[in-house]
This record gives structure tokens, C-alpha cells and sequence, in this order.
């Protein structure tokens, strides 16, 4: 049936992909819920908690609170909040329960700004949605306010590095294994350098000279949003994919095997990393099948290589699609509808949090194809 | 027009001195900040406790996602399964039927039949206009052989009426529905998370009066759990699980018995000897236990002297209490780390009011919480303050000390064993130090953990 997850954990929602996003950029981020959201996005969710100061708060919201429709408490609280601290700008997050009344997010953000000075932003998010559009939303807005000019270099790119803006980076995606220092890495083993990062490890001040890149390589569903601001403001082309090195991979998997053989093998993540992995293990010699339940792009572009990709939004159509699948490379926590399968472990924080992700591995490397796609959305 | 008059207003601060802290809320209730000290328990860990249950949560992702991390990390996702309410569900109107045709799917899948299921509805539920009592009542129909309990996710209500944790463990006795005879000499202890110690004079002492001491974690089956309803009295020492006891006594006339978590060794005697009187069974003497305790204290004074010692709200409901037990030996308690002051607890805050008053009540979700760690850390690393010695996980936490005794929901600790027991985990963690943000990042203390 649709809807129920009987057997296996759920992704986690907008409300938690939207604090994931502006957890580094020196914002003041206010999920407006009555409790449990910012332990829950906290304890499992946001593995910087405990090293790095970042003020993303709840509104308390009661029930009397919300039947009066007591906007003007949440406007108050955070207007002491913020004028006392003057955060960079301050995101007000939507939760279930203001949306069954129809908060306008946006208009409290108006009045924010206006008495405050302070850039604000109100998300439309529920927690009825996935972290993946909570992402793309915040980093569209992110790259909407802050992404305004654009400095061209004099010299052509084959005089120097291509600049290149990477989109879509968060523990959520990538953990914190180092994926977004290794993404830097490989753009500079490739002749490329990082223009600016949404959002790990990358300043406010180099955020806002997104417009400066060359091009942007969209490494999750949540830079999508930010991708095509950029593309329309500045006309910076973009490109989805993550230059996996998927050797090691693929040696565990044979591994499984007595005879190499691995039948059909299913990765089940999000959009843009499944397709990479899949991509990647095709190099190797090894046919996958993508399986994604969240937010997902139909843009052509996301998938040039014709990789074999399926929507399954529910837990029924997961277990559909893997009936005919000899080995699955998932996270831990899909193991309940795999059990007659091979399977290799590959943890995804934002489906089974903090549990894994001590083993989730840094597979960021080689990635050649993406490369040559890089150069030849520049060239073109 | 009528004006509340308090002696002192809610401060718009993150800290403040106990004797400007107003009663019983000490600071302004604006936005909140969430502490990564997890030892509290939830909702979920509690329903756990009940054997032979599969809990079913109808909620949206961000609600479930507290949840079904919560089961998994305590290896028990195999009693756990969501049902995902998306927007078409509340503009279209279809929440009854997603919970119906959701239950059923969930049972369909699950390889073994559950005795009972804890049906989770929350706050979004209550903004639908539907009734959600009929819903329940149509999936009983629809499951006679398995035990549907009706429970609440509801942070939204906690501000009014009783609170989610109230109301869970009151849930939680109502698949107790007929007392089919009364086992004299059974003695239920209900609502406390955590197993009463087995040391505790208390158990020694009704045990030796040839009592039986029972509570959930004693329960190997959902029978054995819903036979408990024929035990002779229900004695509770946490006000959280007050208004289960009401509802047993209203509902089927169980006694029950409020046996305060007092550190007050004359509350203690007290106490004992009005259970006894309800008992009829002759007060015991624990005056010699009672020297030992107060002994341990002078002892542990010996060894900290002039130490700072913080403590935390999760460490005991009773926590004014306790801090006026530890400066009544001259302990130098410097910090107490609470959003709120328990009724009950009133006569020791105001006693300390006027002993310490300069004394530091420490917001922990306030928005200037989210400061106090780093702001200790760095005086820690240059030195520039005295290592505290913390008692329980967020106090550990703000204080940034890794002297700290990792322990919540008052670690089953009662009487004057109790405070034995306290005074040598305190010695303990003034000796050693332990691997702070390992301990205190795990879901409720005391449960199974993979982290």
C-alpha cells in the first residue's frame, strides 16, 4: 500500500534538508514547531552539532498558540533573538503543524527584515516533504539573495583553472568523511578548482561569489535549485553527477560472489549519487539499476548515459522493482525488504542518520566520464 | 483588570541567580535550543518497554524521523512501522482511510502477529477535524485478536493539560481493563523508565514483609504486563506518572501509593512510615542507613572540598532537592542546569534562595544555551576556570567536563540507597574521567544502543 513503511526507516524531511543546508553560512534558522524537531534534526541529522556553533532554534509553538494564530509571538522571539545576536540572515522553517493553518512564512520574513535590517527567508516546507526539496529550496533562496554579481576573469579557461561551483553538498548526502575537501581535490587533480561550495567548508563571503564559476557541478537533487539560478542570472552551464571511484566497491562485490557473477544489482539512493555509483560500476564491468524514493529530476541532462534509473516513491514499489535483483548496494537500514538478497552496505545519512556514520566511506575519486561531461558543457 | 503578580519575572537571560529566579518558570519561553545530551527517554523508548508491541506511528516525515531512528538505534526496528501522511491526505481527507488500509498493510507484512499495537497519532492529527476516537475504534473492529492502544506524539499539547509523557504512561495502563481478582501481597511500581535498583532499601524491605514487588521491565509477555492490573496497589515515586495512578484508581480502583524521590532524609523517614501505615505493617528503621548516607556525603566533601558541582534537570525530578542535600554537607554547588522548577520541589529552591543565592540557575534551552559549551571549552583550554564536577549529561554538556556522573531518569535510585549510590558515582567521576560526547549522545539512558 502507499504510504506505509512497514518494513524499512524513512528519509529524513524539507524541514531537516533545509537546516542541513544553512548550517555553515552564519544564519539564525527557527523551525516553527512545538518540539521534538530540533532534537530529532540534532541527534541524528546534523553531525556538526557538537563542534560547531550554529544558532537553529525551535519557536516552541503551543496549541493555543496556533489555533489563535499568534504570529506576532514567533515575530517577537525572534526579533529579540536576532537583534541580539545579528545573524547574517534568518530562515523561518515550516513544520506540520503551522501549515494546517496556513502560516505565511513569507510575510513574517518581511517583517523581520524590515524591522531588522537582517536578510530574511520563510520556507514553505510541511515535513511532509523529502530532505531533498528542503535542500534545493535553500540553497535556490541562498543563491537568490546572495549570488548577485559576477566577476569574469580576463583570461580564457585554457590560461587557468576552470572555476566550478559544487552544488549540493551536506552531511545528509555526503556525511563527514571529507567528501567535499576530496570533490576539491579531484577538481584540482583535474585542471579545475573549487569556486564555492553549497554549503560545507565554503565561507559566506565565497558563497556569495558563486557567479563567478564557469560552470556548476550539481552533485545532489538539493543544487539543483541554486544550479538554475545561476545558469539564469549569470548563464554559468551545469552538470549533475559525483566523480565516484568505485574499485573498492566493486572488488566487495565480487567478493559476494563464487563465480563473479552478481546477477542484477540495484542501488537504492538518492538521484544523482545512484546514478554516479551506477555509471562508475558500469566501467567496471558491472550493470546496475538505480532505485530512488525521493525528489528526482526528469531533465534528460541528469542522466546522458542512459543508465538504467526507476522512481520508487514507496515501499511496495521498492520491493517490486528488487524482485528481479540478485544484489542491492543500499544503506543499512533497507536490509528488511532485502532479505533474500546479496547485499552491501553503503550508509546514507539522510535515510539511517547517525547509526553508520562511522562507515560511510569516501568514494570520491577517478570519475573520468564526468570530467570529459564537464569540459564538453564548457565547450559547448 | 487582573494583573499575575510574580516575586520575580521570567528572565530574558540564559542564566540567572537562584535568588532572582522567578517560580516555577525561571526563564522566558521565547525560541528553544536543543542540548546533544541525550539520556532522556521519549515517547517511543517508554512504549518499548511493553512486551509482544509493535508500535505504528501516522505521522509526516519530519515527525518520524525522531522515531524510527530512535527503534533502529535500539536494535528494535523490527517493532516499529510508519505511516506516512503526505498533503493530498489533508486536502483531500483521507486520513482515515490511510490509517486503516495502513494498519492492515503493516500487519500483513510483519512475519509474527504483535499481542498489542501502539497506534501513534500527533499534534497534526488534532488541527484535521476528524475523529480519530472512531478511526481507533474501526480498526479494533477490524483486529479483535490484537490489542489497538490509542497513543499520543503530541510536543504541541505540552504546554496545556497533561503532558505527552503523562499521557504515554497513562496509555500504557489502559490495556489494564478488568481486575479479575486483587493479589494482596502484590505491589506494582509503575510509570518510571528505568527498574527500581535492586539495592534499594525500599524493594529489601517490602520483599521482607512478604511483598512482590512488580513493574513493566519485570514482564517477559503482554499477559504477564496486563496481569499486573490484579496487584494490590500501585506505588509511584515520579510526579510525571501521576495521572496514570489517578486513571488506575478511577478506572479500576487500584490504590496507589506517591513514595516522593525525596534526598530529604527526614521526607524519606516520612515517607516510609506513611507506606507503612498504608500497609499495615510495622514503619521500618533505617536510622543506621541513614548515618551511613549522611556519612558518604561528609566523605565525598573530604575528597571534592571546594569543587564546583553543577547538575542538570535530568538527572531527578527532586533536582532542587538534591542540591540542597549536597550543600547541606558543604558542597559547593554552583550551578543547577533547569528550564523549570517542579512543584514539589518549591520548599528546597526557595531554602536555597536564601542559603546560596548566588547559586547559578542555567537555562538549557534558551538561546544563549546553544553558547555555554564552547564558551567553556575555551576557558577550559586556557585554563581560566576550575574543572566542574557535573552530575548528569547536560550539565556535563554546557560545563564542557568530562567529571561528570552519566546517569538520567534518576538511574533507579530511591531512598537512602539512593544517595549511597550517588555519592559514589560522584567520587568516582571526580576520579576518572569518561569519554563525555560518546556517553551522553546516546538515546535514553539505560536502553540498548548501537551507537
Amino acid at each position: 500500500m502507499k504510504q506505509t513503511f512497514a518494513l524499512i526507516s524513512t528519509y529524513s524531511s524539507d524541514e531537516f534538508g533545509i537546516c542541513s543546508a544553512l548550517y555553515e553560512l552564519g544564519g539564525m534558522v527557527v523551525i516553527h514547531d512545538a518540539s521534538g524537531c530540533n532534537s530529532t534534526y540534532t541527534t541524528h541529522d546534523e553531525p556538526r552539532w557538537y563542534d560547531m556553533d550554529s544558532m537553529i532554534y525551535i519557536s516552541a509553538l503551543s496549541r493555543n498558540e496556533t489555533i489563535l494564530g499568534r504570529d506576532s509571538k514567533l515575530i517577537e522571539d525572534i526579533l529579540e533573538t536576532a537583534g541580539k545576536y545579528r545573524p547574517r540572515f534568518i530562515a523561518i522553517v515550516g513544520a506540520p503543524v503551522p501549515y494546517m493553518v496556513g502560516t505565511d512564512y513569507r510575510a513574517i520574513a518581511k517583517i523581520l527584515e524590515e524591522k531588522l535590517g537582517i536578510p530574511a527567508f520563510g520556507f514553505d516546507s510541511n515535513g511532509m516533504q523529502y530532505y531533498t526539496r528542503g535542500m534545493r529550496d535553500a540553497f535556490k533562496a541562498i543563491a537568490e539573495r546572495f549570488a548577485l554579481t559576477r566577476e569574469i576573469s580576463d583570461m580564457s579557461i585554457d590560461e587557468r583553472p576552470i572555476k566550478v561551483n559544487l552544488l549540493g553538498v551536506t552531511p545528509l548526502d555526503f556525511g563527514m568523511t571529507g567528501a567535499a575537501d576530496s570533490l576539491k581535490k579531484w577538481l584540482l587533480d583535474h585542471g579545475m578548482e573549487c569556486n564555492s561550495c553549497f554549503a560545507m567548508g565554503s565561507s559566506p563571503e565565497e558563497i556569495s561569489k558563486a557567479g563567478n564559476a564557469d560552470v556548476s557541478l550539481v552533485v545532489s537533487y538539493g543544487g539543483t535549485g541554486a544550479a538554475k539560478v545561476l545558469k539564469e542570472r549569470f548563464g554559468i552551464p551545469y552538470v549533475f553527477g559525483i566523480p565516484f571511484d568505485t574499485a573498492q566497491l566493486a572488488e566487495e562485490l565480487k567478493k559476494m560472489t563464487t563465480g563473479n557473477d552478481l546477477g542484477k544489482v540495484a542501488v537504492i539512493g538518492e538521484q544523482i549519487s545512484g546514478l554516479s555509483l551506477a555509471e562508475s560500476l558500469k566501467d567496471l564491468g558491472i550493470d546496475s539499476r538505480a532505485l530512488c524514493m525521493t525528489d528526482h529530476i526528469r531533465d534528460p541532462r541528469v542522466n546522458p548515459a542512459g543508465m538504467d534509473f526507476r522512481y520508487a516513491p514507496e515501499e511496495d514499489d521498492l520491493i517490486r522493482e528488487l524482485a528481479d535483483v540478485d544484489t542491492v548496494i543500499a544503506d543499512p537500514l533497507f536490509k528488511g525488504i532485502c532479505k533474500d538478497k546479496r547485499f552491501l552496505e553503503l550508509p546514507h545519512m539522510a535515510f539511517s542518520g547517525r547509526m553508520f556514520e562511522r562507515d560511510i566511506p569516501d568514494l570520491i575519486g577517478k570519475g573520468e566520464w564526468l570530467y570529459e561531461r564537464i569540459m564538453n558543457e564548457i565547450k559547448s | 483588570m487582573l494583573k499575575h503578580v510574580m516575586a520575580n519575572e521570567p528572565a530574558k537571560a540564559g542564566s540567572v541567580k537562584i535568588c532572582e529566579a522567578s517560580f516555577p518558570q525561571p526563564f522566558y519561553m521565547g525560541l528553544e535550543y536543543s542540548a546533544p545530551a541525550r539520556g532522556m527517554w521519549n515517547i517511543a523508548q517508554t512504549g518499548f518497554l511493553m512486551p509482544e508491541t509493535h508500535q505504528i506511528f501516522v505521522c509526516a516525515y519530519g515527525c518520524l524521523r525522531g522515531v524510527v531512528l530512535t527503534a533502529a538505534e535500539m536494535n528494535a526496528l523490527d517493532r516499529y512501522s510508519a505511516i506516512a501522511i503526505r498533503e493530498n491526505d489533508i486536502i483531500n481527507g483521507t486520513i482515515e482511510k490511510l490509517m486503516v488500509e495502513g494498519v492492515n498493510d503493516v500487519l500483513a507484512k510483519l512475519t509474527e502477529k504483535p499481542k498489542c499495537i501502539q497506534l501513534f497519532i500527533t499534534c497534526q492529527h488534532f488541527f484535521m477535524s476528524y475523529d480519530h476516537n472512531s478511526v481507533f475504534e474501526r480498526i479494533r473492529k477490524e483486529h479483535p485478536d490484537i490489542e489497538i492502544l490509542d497513543c499520543y506524539m503530541i510536543p504541541a499539547m505540552r504546554k496545556s493539560g497533561i503532558s505527552p509523557d503523562q499521557r504515554m504512561r497513562r496509555q500504557m495502563t489502559r490495556v489494564w481493563k478488568e481486575r479479575t481478582r486483587c493479589d494482596d501481597k502484590r505491589i506494582n511500581i509503575i510509570g518510571s523508565n528505568l527498574r527500581l535498583s535492586e539495592t534499594a532499601e525500599l524493594r529489601g524491605w517490602l520483599n521482607g514483609n512478604g511483598f512482590e514487588l512488580k513493574s513493566i521491565h519485570d514482564c517477559k509477555t503482554f499477559d504477564e504486563y496486563v496481569d499486573m492490573e490484579n496487584a494490590s496497589m500501585n506505588l509511584y515515586y515520579e510526579p510525571v506518572v501521576a495521572a496514570e495512578a489517578k486513571d488506575l484508581k478511577d478506572r479500576l480502583d487500584m490504590d496507589s501509593f506517591y513514595f516522593s524521590n525525596s534526598f530529604d532524609p527526614d521526607e524519606i523517614d516520612e515517607n516510609y512510615r506513611k507506606l507503612a501505615e498504608r500497609l499495615l505493617i510495622p514503619a521500618p528503621d533505617f536510622s543506621e542507613l541513614r548515618t551511613q548516607a549522611e556519612a558518604a556525603l561528609d566523605s565525598l566533601k573530604g575528597l571534592i572540598k571546594d569543587t564546583p558541582v553543577a547538575l542538570d534537570y535530568t538527572l531527578t525530578t527532586r533536582i532542587f532537592s538534591f542540591a540542597k542535600m549536597l550543600t547541606d554537607h558543604g558542597i559547593n554547588v554552583t550551578a543547577v542546569c533547569t528550564d523549570l522548577v517542579q512543584p514539589e520541589d518549591r520548599e528546597a529552591f526557595e531554602e536555597l534562595k536564601k542559603t546560596h543565592p548566588c547559586m547559578e540557575i542555567l537555562a538549557t534551552n534558551q538561546p544563549e544555551s546553544r553558547f555555554f559549551a564552547s564558551e567553556h571549552e575555551k576557558n577550559a583550554d586556557s585554563e581560566k576556570e576550575e574543572t566542574v564536577l557535573a552530575v548528569g549529561q547536560k550539565a556535563a554538556y554546557f560545563f564542557a567536563t568530562d567529571h561528570f556522573v552519566n546517569i538520567a531518569e534518576g538511574g533507579g535510585f530511591l531512598g537512602y540507597d539512593g544517595i549511597i549510590r550517588f555519592t559514589e558515582l560522584m567520587t568516582d567521576a571526580f576520579l576518572n574521567k569518561k569519554d563525555r560526547r560518546k556517553l551522553i549522545r546516546a538515546k535514553g539512558f539505560g536502553c540498548e544502543s548501537c551507537i
